[in-house]
């Protein structure tokens, strides 16, 4: 068994893949946290085709693939703020719109036949080849910035996310808290496109998170069961994703909706056998009376 | 001593709507104030004025005599309307109590042994101690209430603006609530709050506020509630039933019509 588990470890590949898909689970999962309670899941979804369309054009100025990513993630991030802070067009309505038109400015790019010296496919469909020294130094800044940001701000960005208006009454810059929320975000979603893939992101962010609410009521155990799972579902999808010769972005979330599965299952049963003994409880109460 | 709320010709709205103007108004310092009115008329805009976070359009808006806005001195304590909470969202009843707190400067995220006690202390008072690590979700309405009146108050704040506290809570708990305050009145606190139920403040609160995109009149209940006032504010169909020194106000049912007086 153990032989089994370290013989891909021999690659170098797989050794970046692994390191990298284990500190995305971190930073996914923390930030996925954020996420679902902001009812925001969709945002992951559009900023991560907005990051794509940077990285295209990224490319086409000869920036670096992450700076294109990153300052069009912002940029829609920054947009779809403002557009939605009059109240006038709706959330999910702005994501559609400005991520959407930057996914689009990337594959027009694209379809205009310009040679690149990277393929895009990995961004778009997760790769574990195509992780350098230099995507993982760029992932490992990510992740530790992410832990060190919410570590120091966990009450402000929990009373923002908790109850925004309240927050801002009690002196909680809730502006700076949503800025500091949405380049969280962007970082993990560039920090995570070779590896998950731009198509899976959204899942990536919001299953374990998820998964995590389904065990605990408890916010602070929530981030940590979260970034927990986060990470378990990288590094078990990396390995199964050489095993079965698959694209790691679509078997680490599958791993990761199967856990979800798995969880939602067993606290099915449980509150079942709970109702079950209350209303038991409840009939022998009658029976004595 | 300088009043605890003073707006001086002050008008707010959203953008181009305007949803009061030249609205002058006084709350003295340690007063008990219930703002009445019908259903968007801008009573929610009020005390978004008031908290600072909804700036005025123009006019000057002091609280405790400095301009209106979000501070975490603790001067101003702040109870939402709960039909806004994510009662799903994964908190318990201290972490609730405690996000009062979380505006003071401190490193670590999880409570000081200070806070700790501080938060204790209040739940203790307030009478939620035995559900203090209970999801919030998994507690009555009463204790709810409870629960963010007791953030409200974690600072010791000078001024409580509440956002209808007395909605979505049966009638005992409304008149625990309501009782609760005043005690909390009685200590120097002066409080602010807006409701729908009328008769509930005519029988606890010493001054009422009519408002309906401005004011309309305020007083004692006794002299506010007639139908003059009633009507302006409304806009008619409202009934007072007088017994004593007592009274209900009610809708002028076809059903069950009632005498005016």
């Amino acid at each position: 068994m153990i032989d089994f588990l370290l013989e891909p470890l021999g690659y170098e590949f797989f050794r970046h893949g692994l390191l990298a898909a284990l500190m995305v689970g971190v930073s996914c999962g923390l930030i996925g946290t954020y996420v679902i309670l902001r009812g925001m899941s969709y945002v992951g979804h559009g900023l991560s085709h907005a990051a794509f369309g940077g990285a295209v054009v990224g490319f086409t100025f000869n920036l670096n693939f992450y700076a294109g990513a990153g300052a069009m993630g912002l940029l829609s991030a920054l947009l779809i703020n403002r557009v939605t802070r009059s109240g006038r067009i709706k959330l999910d309505a702005a994501i559609g719109i400005v991520t959407t038109a930057m996914f689009a400015l990337g594959i027009v790019i694209i379809s205009q036949g310009t040679s690149f010296n990277q393929s895009f496919e990995a961004a778009l469909f997760g790769n574990i080849l195509g992780i350098g020294e230099d995507d993982l130094l760029i992932i490992s800044l990510v992740t530790i910035a992410t832990l060190t940001i919410i570590f120091l701000l966990y009450r402000p960005l929990l009373f923002s996310t908790f109850d925004n208006e309240a927050a801002k009454v009690f002196g909680i810059k809730t502006d700076v808290m949503q800025l500091v929320f949405s380049v969280l975000l962007t970082l993990a979603i560039i920090a995570s496109m070779n590896i998950v893939g731009v198509t899976m992101i959204a899942a990536a962010l919001i299953t374990p998170a998820a998964t995590a609410r389904l065990m605990t009521d408890s916010f602070g155990r929530m981030l940590i069961y979260s970034l927990t799972i986060g990470a378990v579902s990288g590094v078990v999808g990396i390995y199964l994703s050489y095993i079965f010769n698959t694209a790691s972005g679509a078997t680490i979330v599958l791993f990761g909706a199967l856990l979800f599965c798995l969880i939602w299952f067993v606290k099915s049963i449980q509150e079942g056998m709970l109702m079950r003994q209350r209303r038991s409880g409840k009939a022998d109460l009658i029976s004595t009376k | 001593m300088s009043p605890a709320v003073c707006l001086t010709d002050v008008t707010a709205g959203y953008g181009q709507q305007v949803v009061f103007s030249d609205l002058s108004l006084e709350i003295g310092a340690g007063k008990f104030v219930g703002i009445v009115g019908p259903t968007g008329c801008g009573k929610t805009t009020l005390l978004r004025t008031i908290l600072g976070t909804q700036p005025a359009l123009s006019g000057q808006v002091l609280v405790n005599g400095r301009e209106a806005r979000p501070a975490p001195t603790g001067t101003i304590g702040y109870v939402p309307q709960l039909g806004t909470v994510d009662w799903n969202f994964p908190v318990t009843v201290e972490e609730v109590i405690m996000m009062g707190l979380y505006a003071n400067k401190r490193i670590f995220p999880w409570p000081s042994k200070k806070e700790r006690e501080i938060v204790h202390d209040l739940a203790d008072r307030l009478g939620i101690y035995s559900c203090l690590h209970d999801h919030i979700s998994n507690t009555s309405g009463g204790q709810r209430q409870r629960a963010f009146l007791a953030r409200a108050l974690v600072n010791n704040p000078a001024l409580l603006i509440l956002d209808e506290p007395t909605s979505g809570v049966d009638i005992k708990t409304q008149h625990q609530i309501l009782h609760l305050l005043a005690d909390i009145n009685t200590q120097g606190v002066t409080i602010v709050l807006t409701t729908h139920d009328l008769n509930a403040v005519a029988s606890h609160l010493p001054w009422i506020i009519c408002f309906n995109n401005g004011l309309i009149a305020q007083g004692h209940p006794r002299d506010i509630f007639t139908n003059d006032i009633l009507d302006k504010t409304y806009g008619g169909d409202i009934v007072i039933v007088k017994h004593d020194d007592h009274f209900l106000i009610t809708n002028n049912s076809p059903l069950y019509p009632a005498t005016q007086n």
